[in-house]
């Protein structure tokens, strides 16, 4: 609760020091902040959670989790925000405190205990995501961006509330205890409305977390934003989503998960097809990033598929795998646009002779984006695949390793690019902190692989 | 209060289901079909306000005050949405003059 808190006081504490043109402060008093709240987060582990507020809010260890990933990708993309707002606006002040608006609804996504808390939790940070995809002003495709978004997101947040309501009208009540009590007592004549009420939840959140037959907002809104706040959205925003997902279905739906299992494994399946067979077409490094962020969520809807006591687990792996791979490939890719001016492939031709670092930790990031042995990526496929064996998917396995194996394509791609390629170019600059963020992941993606134990079974 | 409760339950749940039903795929058409930003923000308006509709009537017909409270949370959040969306609209209108999402073509596969 305490994080909570810590986080809601904080931006408005950078709009003060924006107002008082304190610009030097920003970033340190963010972080500083930032990493009070994670420490209170880490305090709340193990301690026999109860739901507080009237049943509103659950602090638990899968919160806990999911909070500190949250918070800890946040404080890397922040560092690498050093100097980015800055050629956008002189308004940075804003642009801190909205990211941390976002990262409030987060929070709360994470630790709902009431559908009324997750609708206000995905509105909180949906509305700061808004603003956040727009802020090039003057620039067409971010404005772009900005609409496609908020038109999409609140379209989903009708569906969202739609389902709510039905399954409100049927069960009685919001809180997720009352729910599931509800479906265990009427196993045999529950009402179509509740079923409805299911659909429409589940279409609702597909679109939150950009899965395939409602993904088609998502390679536009990522190419068109901003780089920093792309990767913004598709590492803390994605993992969240996918937390509220599991919350959602693991306590309420778990009972009658012969019901929604078959449309959710249809999904997965399209989702894998479409954003690995789309990504090998493109041409845009940020691009192909988007489509590669679609199949990902392919594979983080394994851990819901396959309901079991292990899927928290197995989401909270891959989703810290994931983030710190994507951070690592958006820094690199800010690098090189702010030295070549695209986003294309052909951008990173040559690089690995000028600045072998930036290559290295790139490729690494690719290895482990691809699922490839000794990093993080390969121990997060791994224990979603065998959580879907445990339920006997073995088709689903089996289709999910030939996409693995279709992705290695393009992963590739840049590593070839900057090994193999050679282009006439001038050495990439990377500052102090951009080396810090990009060394600190790779390190991180590498220990994950080699010693899966000590975050394996966490929750 | 309670006269209130009474109208509201002379007519029967099954009407305010269907009535809302239909005033919600009515927004989810006018997302699709329609071209004007305005427009499209205007029928997701017409989405949140049948779920308004249809968590009053549940609310009434359970006698239970949480439903009630939740509309007035979709208000203000829709209220909140409404600001941002605007003001997003208005930055395109500078930009391009309109706002037919048809001009939103630069991003394309």
């Amino acid at each position: 609760m305490t994080t909570l808190i810590i986080i809601s006081v904080l931006p408005i504490v950078i709009l003060y020091l924006g107002l008082y043109k304190v610009q030097k402060a920003l970033l340190p008093v963010t972080v500083v902040g930032l990493l009070a709240a994670l420490g209170a987060a880490v305090m709340q582990w193990d301690n026999n959670a109860e739901p507080i507020y009237h049943g509103m809010m659950l602090f638990n260890n899968f919160s806990v989790a999911f909070s500190v990933v949250s918070i800890v990708s946040t404080i890397l993309i922040l560092l690498l925000s050093k100097g980015y707002f800055e050629r956008i606006s002189n308004h940075i002040a804003e642009y801190y405190a909205i990211i941390l608006f976002s990262l409030v609804g987060i929070i709360v996504m994470v630790s709902y205990h009431n559908l009324t808390m997750l609708f206000i939790g995905i509105e909180i940070m949906s509305v700061s995501l808004y603003i956040l995809a727009g802020i090039r002003k003057s620039d067409f495709a971010s404005n772009e961006a900005a609409l496609k978004y908020f038109l999409m997101g609140a379209f989903s947040t009708g569906f969202l509330l739609f389902g709510i309501t039905l399954i409100y009208g049927s069960s009685g009540s919001f809180d997720l205890d009352v729910i599931r009590d509800w479906v265990v007592t009427h196993p045999r004549n529950i009402d179509p409305l509740f079923y409805t009420g299911i659909m429409l939840i589940i279409i609702g959140l597909c679109f939150k977390v950009g899965a395939a037959p409602f993904h088609f907002w998502t390679p536009d809104v990522y190419e068109g934003a901003p780089s920093l706040i792309t990767l913004f959205m598709s590492t803390v925003v994605k993992v969240a989503g996918f937390a509220a997902f599991l919350r959602l279905f693991s306590a309420c739906f778990l009972t009658i998960a012969g019901f929604w299992t078959p449309v959710l494994l249809v999904i997965t399946i399209i989702t894998l097809f479409i954003g690995n067979i789309t990504a090998l077409y493109q041409q845009s490094f940020k691009r192909m990033m988007a489509f590669s962020s679609i199949s990902h969520a392919g594979y983080l809807l394994f851990a819901i598929v396959a309901l079991g006591a292990g899927s928290a687990n197995s989401i909270f792996v891959y989703a810290t795998a994931y983030s710190i791979a994507s951070i690592i490939a958006f820094g690199a890719l800010i690098l090189v646009r702010q030295q070549t001016g695209s986003d294309n492939f052909e951008g990173f031709n040559g690089l690995a002779k000028k600045n072998p670092f930036l290559a290295l930790v790139l490729t690494v990031s690719m290895l482990s984006l691809a699922g490839i042995p000794l990093t993080a990526g390969f121990i997060g496929k791994f224990f979603m695949f065998s959580g879907a064996l445990a339920h006997y998917n073995f088709w689903l396995v089996i289709i999910a390793v030939v996409n693995a194996i279709i992705s290695i394509f393009y992963y590739f791609r840049v590593i070839i690019a900057m090994y193999f390629r050679s282009a006439e170019r001038a050495e990439v600059e990377v500052p102090a902190y951009y080396k810090f963020v990009l060394g600190f992941s790779a390190v991180v993606t590498i220990v994950i692989g080699i010693y899966p134990t000590f975050i394996s079974s966490l929750i | 209060m309670e006269s209130l409760t009474q109208t509201i339950q002379a007519v029967p749940l099954n009407h305010y289901i269907l009535l809302s039903a239909i005033i919600f795929s009515i927004g989810v058409m006018g997302v699709l079909l329609r071209r004007n930003a305005i427009v499209i923000f205007m029928s997701v308006e017409l989405m949140l306000n049948s779920v308004n509709l249809l968590l009053t009537a549940f609310s009434v017909y359970r006698g239970d005050a949480s439903g009630q409270v939740f509309v007035f949370f979709i208000m203000a959040l829709a209220a909140a949405e409404v600001a941002v969306g605007l003001a997003i609209i208005v930055m395109i209108y500078r930009n391009t003059n309109s706002i037919d999402i048809n001009v939103l073509n630069r991003l394309k596969w």
